[in-house]
């Protein structure tokens, strides 16, 4: 069990801050969480005492940024449990999401079949969107049930020899659902095709295991689990990893090159890391991963189900909501105030210090399936506790139109 | 004006009204109006807006979609208030509007239901949602001013 009060003043961000003249509940986690003093300190460690180049090892400070920059991959290495040289460091999931398809596109031919599903982040669609335009592929949908999971029929029945790529999220955005990620790697396996996973919603609230899973590809961003922005991880099985081009190419990527136009490329994932990467959000990146190592994935999992199951409990009595996903595995809460525009019920919500996130949230797809143009998220993380649930809840009650557009006055 | 303007209760109902029954709120579909799609990846505010100038005078303004009450009322209003208006005068309530939205010196008289929204800014965010369709407006006079019509 992990001791909430004791993890709060961990985070400057909970110490008494007000929004709107209210003690601020932050329930837009999804979106990226607050950072832990240890991260804020690993980060300002690097500018105070190291601030020199990595990959220059020619002097002793640079060689302790060398040494402590590669630390990051192992520990990234061992959370996921991947080996060190499948981690890729990149400026976010988006950015290893776009450099799977951009990579990958070389194996791909016109008929091809590039498999995902209506509830993808944006990031892991428009790639391929522009992958299939480009080589004449095709983008096809597993259909999803009523309550917008993704059945393991639905996959099988739409899987066949001319899906090359499998594209999914281990848990969506939108709704917070796990898809059976091991299950559907076997069967793409059986037919040759590669699986890219969006772990961007999974990594930071349960922990996951690449090799177990047996997924070729997996993208994640740290700031989504304590960590800096600026910086994320694309894990992939070394030979794909090997085979695939880099989508930037110049200096720290390359072994050698001559006036012939010759270049050889490091091995990955160094061939990957072009250019000075965000050292100090990779040093601080180590330390988020320690922290929450420290309490544990496994904990922490456990705790964020079950303070979703109490909001739930006390949402579901509400008779002025719509919730879209009570059964969601991790800690989203998809809703909206009936009768209330999102946008309308977000601006009451923060007047009232509780910031959730209004939108599409970059599943646009997925409004079709949902019949709404737009919904509410609030989405909840382990330093979140039940007092906060209580008075979201108190304030999800007075959520009504007069009171949303009171807020202007 | 002024006191009604301290009255939250009517400025609240003026955008209720314009919420629930927004006016002018038909597209016409007809080639000789122009035309403005306004929507935005971080709003989700979407909208059409077109107009009908004609001589420098605005001689119709529609609009339809999908937005929050900020969006759909202060849209509403402005097609109400500037429709049948010449091009000087549209522009000058337009500027008056924006003036009045940034906390600036503004003609209350000018704006009638328009000044509902004198407080939007308290809400930083929803100032896009008060300004779409008035940008839409703007747009299209510039467009009208540029072919000489």
């Amino acid at each position: 069990m992990i001791d909430v009060e004791k993890i709060r003043k961990d985070f400057p961000m909970l110490q008494n801050k007000k929004m709107q003249g209210h003690d601020l509940i932050y329930f837009d986690n999804a979106a990226t969480t607050f950072k832990p003093q240890c991260v804020i300190d690993a980060v300002t460690h690097y500018y105070t005492d190291l601030s020199v180049n990595a990959h220059r090892g020619d002097y002793e400070l640079s060689y302790q940024v060398d040494s402590e920059y590669e630390g990051c991959r192992k520990a990234v290495a061992s959370f996921i449990h991947a080996d060190e040289k499948e981690i890729v460091f990149t400026s976010g999931a988006s950015n290893s999401l776009n450099l799977v398809a951009y990579g990958y596109k070389k194996f791909l031919k016109k008929g091809d079949v590039v498999l995902s599903c209506e509830a993808e982040h944006a990031s892991n669609i428009l790639p391929w969107m522009k992958v299939c335009e480009e080589v004449g592929c095709e983008l096809c949908y597993i259909e999803l049930d009523e309550e917008g999971r993704l059945p393991i029929e639905n996959f099988r029945k739409v899987m066949n020899e001319r899906v090359k790529v499998v594209a999914l999220a281990q848990v969506t955005n939108v709704l917070g659902y796990e898809v059976p990620m091991k299950e559907i790697c076997a069967i793409a396996h059986e037919y040759g095709a590669i699986v890219t996973m969006d772990i961007a919603q999974s990594a930071p609230h349960m922990s996951v295991d690449v090799k177990d899973i047996d997924c070729d590809f997996a993208s994640f961003s740290a700031h989504k689990m304590c960590g800096p922005t600026g910086i994320g991880v694309l894990y992939g099985k070394f030979e794909l990893l090997q085979k695939m081009d880099p989508f930037m190419v110049g200096g720290g990527s390359n072994a050698r090159f001559d006036m012939c136009g010759n270049i050889l490329l490091k091995d990955a994932p160094y061939k990957y890391e072009t250019g000075t990467p965000a050292i100090e959000a990779v040093i601080g990146f180590h330390a988020a991963i320690d922290y929450l190592s420290a309490i544990g994935m496994d904990n922490i999992h456990q705790y964020e189900q079950e303070l979703h199951a109490y909001a739930i409990e006390k949402l579901s009595k509400l008779d002025n909501l719509i919730l879209y996903n009570p059964h969601a595995d991790g800690g989203i809460i998809t809703f909206n105030v009936k009768d209330v525009f999102a946008q309308d019920a977000a601006s009451y919500f923060n007047s009232q210090g509780v910031a959730v996130r209004a939108g599409q949230h970059c599943a646009k797809l997925l409004m079709d399936k949902l019949n709404t143009s737009a919904t509410l998220r609030a989405s909840c993380t382990f330093y979140n506790t039940k007092e906060e649930v209580d008075r979201f809840v108190e304030v999800c009650k007075n959520a009504t139109i007069e009171n949303c557009l009171n807020v202007f006055f | 004006m002024s006191e009604l303007m301290n009255d939250p209760m009517i400025l609240r109902q003026i955008i209720m009204d314009h919420y629930q029954y927004p006016r002018n709120h038909e597209l016409t579909h007809d080639d000789t109006y122009y035309t403005r799609h306004m929507a935005s990846d971080s709003c989700i505010d979407d909208i059409h807006v077109e107009a009908k100038i004609q001589n420098h005078k605005i001689e119709d303004i529609r609009f339809d979609g999908v937005a929050c009450t900020i969006a759909t009322a202060s849209t509403s209003i402005m097609s109400e208030l500037l429709m049948g208006k010449t091009i000087d005068e549209a522009n000058h309530i337009i500027e008056n509007y924006h003036a009045m939205i940034d906390g600036k010196d503004y003609d209350e008289d000018l704006l009638e239901e328009a000044v509902a929204f004198h407080t939007v800014g308290k809400q930083a965010n929803r100032i896009k949602c008060a300004t779409i369709g008035w940008k839409a407006m703007e747009e299209m006079i510039a467009e009208s001013e540029k072919n000489g019509k």
